[in-house]
């Protein structure tokens, strides 16, 4: 019986799977068309005539792939990254906790929070580059703040909406606070701390970029994703730009597939919806 | 009847209680919400004795503070006058010896059935290790899950998920068990073949069963007594012994005794729901 049902699965991933190969496709056929036909005939076909054909990208892809430096902006990027991410999520989840938990932790710091949290993350940034001794402390800092708020936000809410009968549940069979809060508000967050991260990881990705562009950066990929669509537009080359966009849509895709996976494998419970 | 007076339901001819089941009495209990300038009065000088080892429902019309007097019992929430005690002691807050069985399922969602069923002695540390995973196991095969251990609640149907819950209180070995409406929700067939279970596991243990309900069929089929709540702020209407050998069978809800309690039963709450509904419009 359930290997009949794995092979079900296994037919209807396969079926997504081909589903989602043929609409990368299409795209690309869709989107060479378009740039071919301004070059061929100078009709602008919904306005990509300006954006160079895949094929051109796909050569400008094939140079940069051996040189060091287009990989050093992966890991400079990506390490600013997950440092600014780790850290709010450190900083982030007891925080959020704490709030929901404490009615005394909430009044004093619930305020304040909320006046900070409508900042937007660039605009720390001039701020930061000047308080921070370092550009690098201060792009960290800046992606610490992009996925902090969305994490604390999350971890709250759904500290705070879990089911009272649960609670009551456990404390009539005896839970002690310490039973309350490891066994029940934690495990019942988790699903929202995933919810944080997932949507903190993106923003965290906004962010960075951003702030590479704006700092500048190093040399030799030091400056990071950011700085080599800087740099490429700069240069002139449409196609590298190109190639550093779709690089930051690999990176967040991989970054998120990550989060997916690891709540998949601490919630095995939310794997049967 | 007079709101204050005492309410009696004890069995004159009692019979003899096991030891491990208690006498529950609420001593004018009132309770209201909200500020006292526009405070709403949900119970009123509530006094109930609920005989211990005995099956005693209370039944009143919806939304008249049923869950409010399972939470006080339960020691969730604190009456404003009067006191709940279990055999003569009152309740300081939520304990082991009144264990609840919720009106929605309040499995943990993360915890497969078994840890579900074991949480309660794990954490206090009482019972451990092999000799409490083949109690839980034993008693899950009892009320029907022998092949749902390893599940998560949502992969059991409705009729499965109380049945575990039954179980999970059932292992804390409490002095009195509270239901709070645990059979709503579940189709027909589930629930009256989940009331012969309930009766089934009532007669076998015979702990003091306090059985919260709407429905007045279920109410006389499960009942020794039979509690009639009033409309906000609820009241003790009557209560009513049912009078109905046990073990008990669908057939005797069609005997002439069953009718005339249901005729009485009907009567008190039809007057009651009317007025509730008279006040919504």
């Amino acid at each position: 019986m359930s290997t009949s049902k794995s092979a079900l699965s296994n037919i209807f991933g396969q079926l997504t799977f081909w589903r989602g190969v043929r609409a990368i496709v299409f795209f690309l056929i869709f989107w060479q068309i378009g740039s071919l036909l301004d070059d061929w005939t100078g009709y602008d076909l919904f306005g990509i005539g300006l954006v160079p054909p895949p094929t051109d990208v796909f050569t400008a892809f094939l140079e940069v792939i051996p040189k060091h430096g287009y990989w050093m902006s992966w890991v400079a990027s990506f390490s600013r990254v997950l440092t600014g991410f780790l850290v709010a999520m450190l900083i982030g989840i007891p925080f959020g906790l704490m709030l929901a938990v404490n009615r005394y932790f909430r009044g004093v710091f619930f305020p304040p929070f909320e006046i900070l949290r409508p900042i937007p993350p660039l605009a720390w940034v001039p701020a930061s580059l000047i308080f921070w001794p370092t550009n690098e402390m201060s792009i960290a800092f800046v992606t610490f703040l992009g996925a902090f708020f969305t994490i604390v936000i999350n971890v709250l809410g759904g500290a705070r909406n879990i089911d009272i009968s649960y609670l009551r549940a456990a404390q009539s069979m005896g839970a002690s606070q310490f039973h309350l809060f490891w066994k029940i508000v934690l495990p019942g967050t988790l699903p929202s701390i995933f919810t944080g991260a997932a949507v903190g990881m993106g923003i965290t990705w906004e962010v960075v970029l951003a702030a590479e562009m704006i700092s500048g950066g190093g040399t030799q990929g030091g400056g990071g994703l950011g700085f080599f669509i800087w740099n490429s537009y700069m240069g002139g080359s449409l196609e590298q730009i190109v190639v550093g966009m779709i690089s930051i849509g690999i990176a967040g895709y991989l970054s998120s597939s990550a989060i997916r996976k690891l709540g998949f494998v601490l919630m095995p419970w939310r794997r049967l919806f | 009847m007079s709101s204050s007076s005492k309410v009696k339901t004890g069995n004159t001819k009692t019979k003899a209680a096991p030891s491990d089941s208690a006498l529950v009495t609420l001593d004018g209990v009132s309770k209201a919400y909200g500020e006292a300038w526009m405070s709403d009065e949900v119970l009123k000088d509530i006094s109930i004795e609920f005989p211990a080892g005995e099956l005693t429902v209370i039944v009143g019309p919806s939304g008249c503070g049923k869950s409010t007097l399972v939470n006080i019992m339960a020691g969730f929430e604190t009456p404003d006058t009067g006191s709940v005690s279990v055999d003569g002691k009152p309740i300081q807050g939520p304990a082991k010896d009144r264990m609840v069985v919720f009106q929605e399922t309040a499995l943990i969602p993360w915890q497969t059935t078994l840890e579900n069923v074991t949480f309660g002695p794990k954490m206090r540390g009482e019972k451990k290790g092999a000799s409490l995973k083949k109690e839980a196991e034993d008693l899950l095969i009892k009320v029907g899950l022998g092949e749902f251990m390893n599940k998560y609640p949502i992969q059991l149907s409705g009729g499965m998920q109380r049945r575990a819950e039954l179980a999970r209180a059932l292992i804390n070995e409490p002095n009195v068990m509270i239901m709070d409406e645990p059979f709503r929700g579940l189709d027909a067939m589930s629930r009256s073949l989940m009331q012969e279970f309930f009766l089934q596991l009532f007669d076998e243990n015979r702990k003091t069963n306090i059985f919260v309900t709407s429905e007045i069929d279920e109410a006389i089929f499960l009942a020794d007594n039979l509690v009639i709540l009033s409309n906000k702020p609820t009241r003790v209407q009557k209560v009513i012994k049912i009078d109905l050998p046990r073990p008990r069978n669908y057939k005797m809800l069609t005997s002439a005794k069953a009718f005339e309690y249901k005729r009485e039963a009907m009567e008190l709450l039809h007057d009651e729901a009317m007025k509730s509904f008279a006040v919504a419009k």
